[in-house]
Protein backbone atom coordinates (compact mmCIF):
# COMPACT_ATOMS: atom_id res chain seq x y z
CA UNK A 1 0.00 0.00 0.00
CA UNK A 2 3.16 2.41 0.77
CA UNK A 3 6.42 2.43 0.42
CA UNK A 4 7.20 1.81 4.54
CA UNK A 5 10.24 -1.05 3.11
CA UNK A 6 12.12 2.19 2.56
CA UNK A 7 12.60 3.60 6.15
CA UNK A 8 11.50 0.69 8.19
CA UNK A 9 10.03 2.44 11.13
CA UNK A 10 10.66 0.15 13.69
CA UNK A 11 10.84 3.01 15.92
CA UNK A 12 7.13 3.90 15.24
CA UNK A 13 6.28 0.77 15.51
CA UNK A 14 7.91 0.20 19.24
CA UNK A 15 6.57 3.43 19.97
CA UNK A 16 3.04 2.67 18.42
CA UNK A 17 3.18 -1.28 20.28
CA UNK A 18 3.16 0.47 24.26
CA UNK A 19 -0.46 2.38 22.87
CA UNK A 20 -1.39 -0.98 20.97
CA UNK A 21 -0.73 -2.77 24.53
CA UNK A 22 -2.68 -0.67 26.66
CA UNK A 23 -5.75 -0.09 24.04
CA UNK A 24 -5.89 -3.66 23.65
CA UNK A 25 -5.93 -4.12 27.86
CA UNK A 26 -8.63 -1.39 27.72
CA UNK A 27 -10.29 -3.03 25.10
CA UNK A 28 -10.70 -6.36 26.76
CA UNK A 29 -12.32 -4.65 29.72
CA UNK A 30 -14.68 -2.97 28.14
CA UNK A 31 -15.87 -6.39 26.44
CA UNK A 32 -15.48 -7.78 29.69
CA UNK A 33 -18.01 -4.49 31.08
CA UNK A 34 -20.66 -5.01 29.11
CA UNK A 35 -21.03 -8.43 28.40
CA UNK A 36 -20.77 -8.78 32.73
CA UNK A 37 -23.76 -5.54 32.23
CA UNK A 38 -26.25 -7.87 30.08
CA UNK A 39 -25.35 -7.09 26.66
CA UNK A 40 -25.47 -10.18 24.38
CA UNK A 41 -21.38 -10.75 23.13
CA UNK A 42 -21.91 -9.51 19.43
CA UNK A 43 -22.85 -6.01 20.98
CA UNK A 44 -19.08 -4.38 22.33
CA UNK A 45 -17.68 -6.36 19.50
CA UNK A 46 -19.98 -5.14 16.30
CA UNK A 47 -19.93 -1.46 18.05
CA UNK A 48 -16.20 -1.67 18.26
CA UNK A 49 -15.72 -2.47 15.00
CA UNK A 50 -18.17 0.11 13.02
CA UNK A 51 -17.87 2.70 15.77
CA UNK A 52 -14.39 2.12 16.80
CA UNK A 53 -14.29 5.22 19.26
CA UNK A 54 -13.18 3.84 23.32
CA UNK A 55 -14.78 6.73 24.79
CA UNK A 56 -17.98 7.07 23.17
CA UNK A 57 -18.78 3.08 23.47
CA UNK A 58 -17.65 3.01 27.16
CA UNK A 59 -20.15 5.86 27.50
CA UNK A 60 -22.68 4.57 25.13
CA UNK A 61 -22.55 1.11 26.94
CA UNK A 62 -22.88 2.87 30.33
CA UNK A 63 -25.88 4.77 29.27
CA UNK A 64 -27.43 1.49 27.79
CA UNK A 65 -26.83 -0.42 31.07
CA UNK A 66 -27.61 2.42 33.55
CA UNK A 67 -31.01 2.02 31.84
CA UNK A 68 -31.14 5.60 30.01
CA UNK A 69 -32.34 4.07 26.53
CA UNK A 70 -30.62 3.63 23.38
CA UNK A 71 -31.25 7.10 22.11
CA UNK A 72 -29.47 9.14 25.10
CA UNK A 73 -26.95 6.32 24.65
CA UNK A 74 -26.35 7.41 20.82
CA UNK A 75 -26.36 11.26 21.94
CA UNK A 76 -24.16 11.34 24.42
CA UNK A 77 -21.74 8.94 21.97
CA UNK A 78 -22.17 11.33 19.13
CA UNK A 79 -21.22 14.13 21.45
CA UNK A 80 -17.83 12.90 22.42
CA UNK A 81 -17.08 11.75 19.03
CA UNK A 82 -17.46 15.60 17.66
CA UNK A 83 -13.88 15.99 18.22
CA UNK A 84 -12.72 13.61 15.33
CA UNK A 85 -13.82 16.24 13.01
CA UNK A 86 -11.39 18.76 13.92
CA UNK A 87 -8.97 15.57 14.34
CA UNK A 88 -9.90 14.79 10.73
CA UNK A 89 -9.33 17.98 8.95
CA UNK A 90 -5.44 18.49 11.04
CA UNK A 91 -5.05 14.92 9.66
CA UNK A 92 -6.50 15.10 6.13
CA UNK A 93 -3.35 15.87 4.21
CA UNK A 94 -1.60 13.08 5.77
CA UNK A 95 -4.18 9.76 4.87
CA UNK A 96 -2.82 10.46 1.18
CA UNK A 97 -4.64 11.18 -2.13
CA UNK A 98 -6.46 8.13 -2.97
CA UNK A 99 -10.25 7.40 -2.30
CA UNK A 100 -9.78 4.55 -0.59
CA UNK A 101 -7.23 5.59 1.78
CA UNK A 102 -9.01 8.21 2.51
CA UNK A 103 -12.34 6.51 2.84
CA UNK A 104 -10.12 3.66 5.23
CA UNK A 105 -7.96 6.34 7.03
CA UNK A 106 -11.29 8.27 7.97
CA UNK A 107 -12.09 5.42 10.41
CA UNK A 108 -8.83 5.10 11.78
CA UNK A 109 -8.90 8.81 13.18
CA UNK A 110 -8.58 8.45 16.78
CA UNK A 111 -7.40 10.79 19.60
CA UNK A 112 -4.03 8.17 20.17
CA UNK A 113 -4.00 7.87 16.63
CA UNK A 114 -4.14 11.99 15.33
CA UNK A 115 -1.42 12.37 18.17
CA UNK A 116 1.00 10.11 17.09
CA UNK A 117 0.85 11.44 13.60
CA UNK A 118 1.21 14.81 14.76
CA UNK A 119 3.84 14.36 17.01
CA UNK A 120 6.11 13.36 13.61
CA UNK A 121 8.54 15.91 12.10
CA UNK A 122 8.45 15.40 8.35
CA UNK A 123 5.25 14.43 6.16
CA UNK A 124 6.48 11.06 4.91
CA UNK A 125 6.60 10.17 8.37
CA UNK A 126 3.59 11.34 9.54
CA UNK A 127 1.91 9.31 7.31
CA UNK A 128 3.93 6.07 8.07
CA UNK A 129 3.07 6.86 11.53
CA UNK A 130 -0.58 7.24 11.04
CA UNK A 131 -1.16 4.07 9.17
CA UNK A 132 1.56 2.32 11.50
CA UNK A 133 -0.55 3.62 14.73
CA UNK A 134 -4.12 3.40 12.79
CA UNK A 135 -4.02 0.54 11.49
CA UNK A 136 -2.35 -1.63 14.99
CA UNK A 137 -4.55 0.17 16.70
CA UNK A 138 -7.61 -0.71 14.69
CA UNK A 139 -6.59 -4.71 15.20
CA UNK A 140 -5.27 -4.38 19.15
CA UNK A 141 -8.39 -2.88 20.26
CA UNK A 142 -11.09 -5.28 18.44
CA UNK A 143 -9.25 -8.12 19.12
CA UNK A 144 -9.37 -7.16 22.67
CA UNK A 145 -13.05 -6.30 23.10
CA UNK A 146 -14.03 -9.81 21.45
CA UNK A 147 -11.40 -11.71 24.11
CA UNK A 148 -12.69 -9.52 26.86
CA UNK A 149 -16.49 -10.01 25.56
CA UNK A 150 -15.66 -14.04 26.08
CA UNK A 151 -13.83 -13.71 28.75
CA UNK A 152 -16.48 -11.67 30.69
CA UNK A 153 -15.88 -10.53 34.48
CA UNK A 154 -12.23 -12.22 34.65
CA UNK A 155 -9.91 -9.57 34.68
CA UNK A 156 -9.92 -7.91 37.82
CA UNK A 157 -8.91 -4.15 38.75
CA UNK A 158 -7.26 -2.35 36.29
CA UNK A 159 -6.70 0.46 38.03
CA UNK A 160 -4.00 -1.66 40.07
CA UNK A 161 -1.87 -1.46 37.15
CA UNK A 162 -1.77 2.13 36.61
CA UNK A 163 -3.05 2.01 33.10
CA UNK A 164 -5.81 5.10 33.66
CA UNK A 165 -2.38 7.18 33.65
CA UNK A 166 -0.83 5.83 30.61
CA UNK A 167 -3.42 7.55 28.01
CA UNK A 168 -2.77 10.96 29.67
CA UNK A 169 0.44 9.61 29.36
CA UNK A 170 0.97 8.88 25.82
CA UNK A 171 -0.50 12.08 25.33
CA UNK A 172 1.49 13.87 27.31
CA UNK A 173 4.88 12.78 25.45
CA UNK A 174 3.32 13.37 22.23
CA UNK A 175 2.14 16.88 22.73
CA UNK A 176 5.23 18.08 24.79
CA UNK A 177 7.26 19.21 21.63
CA UNK A 178 4.68 21.43 20.11
CA UNK A 179 3.77 23.33 23.38
CA UNK A 180 7.57 23.60 24.20
CA UNK A 181 8.33 24.99 20.72
CA UNK A 182 5.19 26.88 19.66
CA UNK A 183 4.01 30.04 22.62
CA UNK A 184 0.81 30.81 20.10
CA UNK A 185 -0.23 27.06 20.58
CA UNK A 186 0.70 27.02 24.32
CA UNK A 187 -0.95 29.89 24.88
CA UNK A 188 -4.39 28.32 23.24
CA UNK A 189 -3.66 24.96 24.70
CA UNK A 190 -3.61 26.07 28.08
CA UNK A 191 -6.40 28.42 28.24
CA UNK A 192 -8.44 25.62 26.35
CA UNK A 193 -7.61 22.96 29.35
CA UNK A 194 -8.32 25.08 32.24
CA UNK A 195 -11.78 26.20 30.52
CA UNK A 196 -12.20 22.49 30.04
CA UNK A 197 -11.77 21.56 33.45
CA UNK A 198 -13.71 23.91 34.93
CA UNK A 199 -17.09 23.61 33.01
CA UNK A 200 -16.23 19.31 33.45
CA UNK A 201 -17.99 19.14 36.64
CA UNK A 202 -21.18 21.22 35.27
CA UNK A 203 -22.04 19.77 31.66
CA UNK A 204 -22.03 16.34 29.80
CA UNK A 205 -19.19 14.29 29.06
CA UNK A 206 -17.41 15.24 25.64
CA UNK A 207 -18.50 18.85 25.85
CA UNK A 208 -15.21 19.72 28.24
CA UNK A 209 -13.11 19.20 25.51
CA UNK A 210 -14.73 21.18 22.68
CA UNK A 211 -15.25 24.20 24.54
CA UNK A 212 -11.38 23.70 24.81
CA UNK A 213 -11.17 24.70 21.44
CA UNK A 214 -12.51 28.60 22.41
CA UNK A 215 -8.50 28.63 23.43
CA UNK A 216 -8.05 29.50 19.82
CA UNK A 217 -9.42 32.57 19.93
CA UNK A 218 -5.71 33.55 21.96
CA UNK A 219 -4.20 32.26 18.40
CA UNK A 220 -3.42 35.39 16.86
CA UNK A 221 -3.39 36.86 13.53
CA UNK A 222 -1.11 36.33 10.67
CA UNK A 223 1.93 36.07 12.73
CA UNK A 224 3.48 33.21 10.95
CA UNK A 225 2.06 34.01 7.54
CA UNK A 226 4.57 31.55 6.03
CA UNK B 1 -32.54 -5.65 20.60
CA UNK B 2 -33.86 -3.49 17.70
CA UNK B 3 -33.07 -0.41 19.10
CA UNK B 4 -29.67 -1.31 20.26
CA UNK B 5 -29.06 -2.86 16.27
CA UNK B 6 -30.05 1.31 15.88
CA UNK B 7 -27.97 2.68 18.07
CA UNK B 8 -24.89 0.99 16.82
CA UNK B 9 -25.94 2.36 13.55
CA UNK B 10 -26.62 5.76 14.70
CA UNK B 11 -23.47 5.87 16.33
CA UNK B 12 -21.41 4.24 13.79
CA UNK B 13 -22.59 6.73 10.26
CA UNK B 14 -22.67 9.55 12.43
CA UNK B 15 -18.59 8.98 14.04
CA UNK B 16 -17.81 8.11 10.25
CA UNK B 17 -19.60 11.18 9.18
CA UNK B 18 -17.29 13.18 11.96
CA UNK B 19 -14.23 11.70 10.61
CA UNK B 20 -15.16 11.93 7.32
CA UNK B 21 -15.34 16.22 7.19
CA UNK B 22 -11.58 16.35 6.88
CA UNK B 23 -10.96 14.31 4.22
CA UNK B 24 -13.92 14.85 2.31
CA UNK B 25 -12.63 18.43 2.18
CA UNK B 26 -9.38 17.95 1.28
CA UNK B 27 -8.63 18.53 -2.08
CA UNK B 28 -12.02 19.68 -3.14
CA UNK B 29 -12.03 22.70 -1.25
CA UNK B 30 -9.07 24.82 -0.98
CA UNK B 31 -8.79 25.58 2.16
CA UNK B 32 -7.42 28.79 3.49
CA UNK B 33 -4.03 28.48 5.27
CA UNK B 34 -5.18 29.98 7.99
CA UNK B 35 -8.09 27.33 8.88
CA UNK B 36 -5.47 24.83 7.90
CA UNK B 37 -3.05 26.95 10.52
CA UNK B 38 -5.95 26.73 12.97
CA UNK B 39 -7.03 23.01 12.57
CA UNK B 40 -3.41 21.70 13.64
CA UNK B 41 -3.35 24.12 16.54
CA UNK B 42 -6.88 23.26 17.34
CA UNK B 43 -6.05 19.68 16.95
CA UNK B 44 -3.08 19.90 19.71
CA UNK B 45 -5.86 22.45 21.91
CA UNK B 46 -8.12 19.35 22.22
CA UNK B 47 -5.57 17.13 22.69
CA UNK B 48 -4.14 19.35 25.89
CA UNK B 49 -7.51 19.33 26.77
CA UNK B 50 -8.33 15.22 26.50
CA UNK B 51 -5.16 15.03 28.41
CA UNK B 52 -5.92 17.42 31.43
CA UNK B 53 -9.53 15.89 31.35
CA UNK B 54 -8.38 12.84 31.29
CA UNK B 55 -5.59 12.86 33.96
CA UNK B 56 -7.70 15.05 36.74
CA UNK B 57 -11.44 13.92 36.50
CA UNK B 58 -13.37 11.24 36.33
CA UNK B 59 -16.78 10.65 36.05
CA UNK B 60 -17.17 14.78 35.98
CA UNK B 61 -15.07 15.01 39.51
CA UNK B 62 -11.93 14.58 40.98
CA UNK B 63 -9.95 11.65 39.62
CA UNK B 64 -7.75 11.18 42.92
CA UNK B 65 -4.30 11.92 43.15
CA UNK B 66 -2.56 8.86 41.80
CA UNK B 67 -3.57 9.43 38.48
CA UNK B 68 -2.43 12.94 37.66
CA UNK B 69 0.55 11.66 40.03
CA UNK B 70 2.09 9.85 37.65
CA UNK B 71 1.03 12.22 35.01
CA UNK B 72 2.84 14.72 36.17
CA UNK B 73 5.72 11.89 36.57
CA UNK B 74 5.20 11.42 32.82
CA UNK B 75 5.29 15.40 32.21
CA UNK B 76 8.85 15.61 34.04
CA UNK B 77 9.97 12.67 32.07
CA UNK B 78 8.81 14.00 28.78
CA UNK B 79 10.30 17.40 29.80
CA UNK B 80 14.00 16.01 30.07
CA UNK B 81 13.58 14.07 26.85
CA UNK B 82 13.01 11.06 27.80
CA UNK B 83 12.19 8.31 25.49
CA UNK B 84 8.41 7.52 24.99
CA UNK B 85 8.42 4.04 26.30
CA UNK B 86 9.89 5.11 29.37
CA UNK B 87 7.72 8.49 29.97
CA UNK B 88 4.51 6.48 29.58
CA UNK B 89 5.67 2.90 31.37
CA UNK B 90 7.07 6.08 34.18
CA UNK B 91 3.57 6.96 34.35
CA UNK B 92 1.87 3.59 34.74
CA UNK B 93 4.27 2.69 37.33
CA UNK B 94 3.84 5.95 39.23
CA UNK B 95 0.20 5.81 39.23
CA UNK B 96 -0.02 1.77 40.38
CA UNK B 97 2.95 2.58 43.28
CA UNK B 98 0.88 5.71 44.45
CA UNK B 99 -2.47 3.51 44.60
CA UNK B 100 -0.62 0.67 46.25
CA UNK B 101 0.53 3.11 48.90
CA UNK B 102 -2.82 4.40 49.35
CA UNK B 103 -3.65 7.32 47.13
CA UNK B 104 -6.88 7.02 45.52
Amino acid sequence: MRSLHRTPSRDLVRDSSLVWLASGIVGISFGAISVAGGLPVWVPVVMSLVVYAGSAQFSAVGVLLAGGGPLAAAATGLLLNTRTAAFSLAVADILGRGRAARLAGAHLVTDETVAFALAQPDPARRRAAFWVSGIGLFVVWNVGVLAGALAGDTLGDTAAYGLDAAFPAVLVALVLPALREDARIRRCAMAGAALALAVTPAVPAGVPVLLALAGLFLYGRKEAAA
Amino acid sequence: MNSTVVLILALAVGTYAFRLVGPALHGRVELPARVQELSSAGAIVLLVALLATGALTEGGGFAGWARPGGVLVAGALAWRRAPFVVVVLGAATATAALRLAGAG
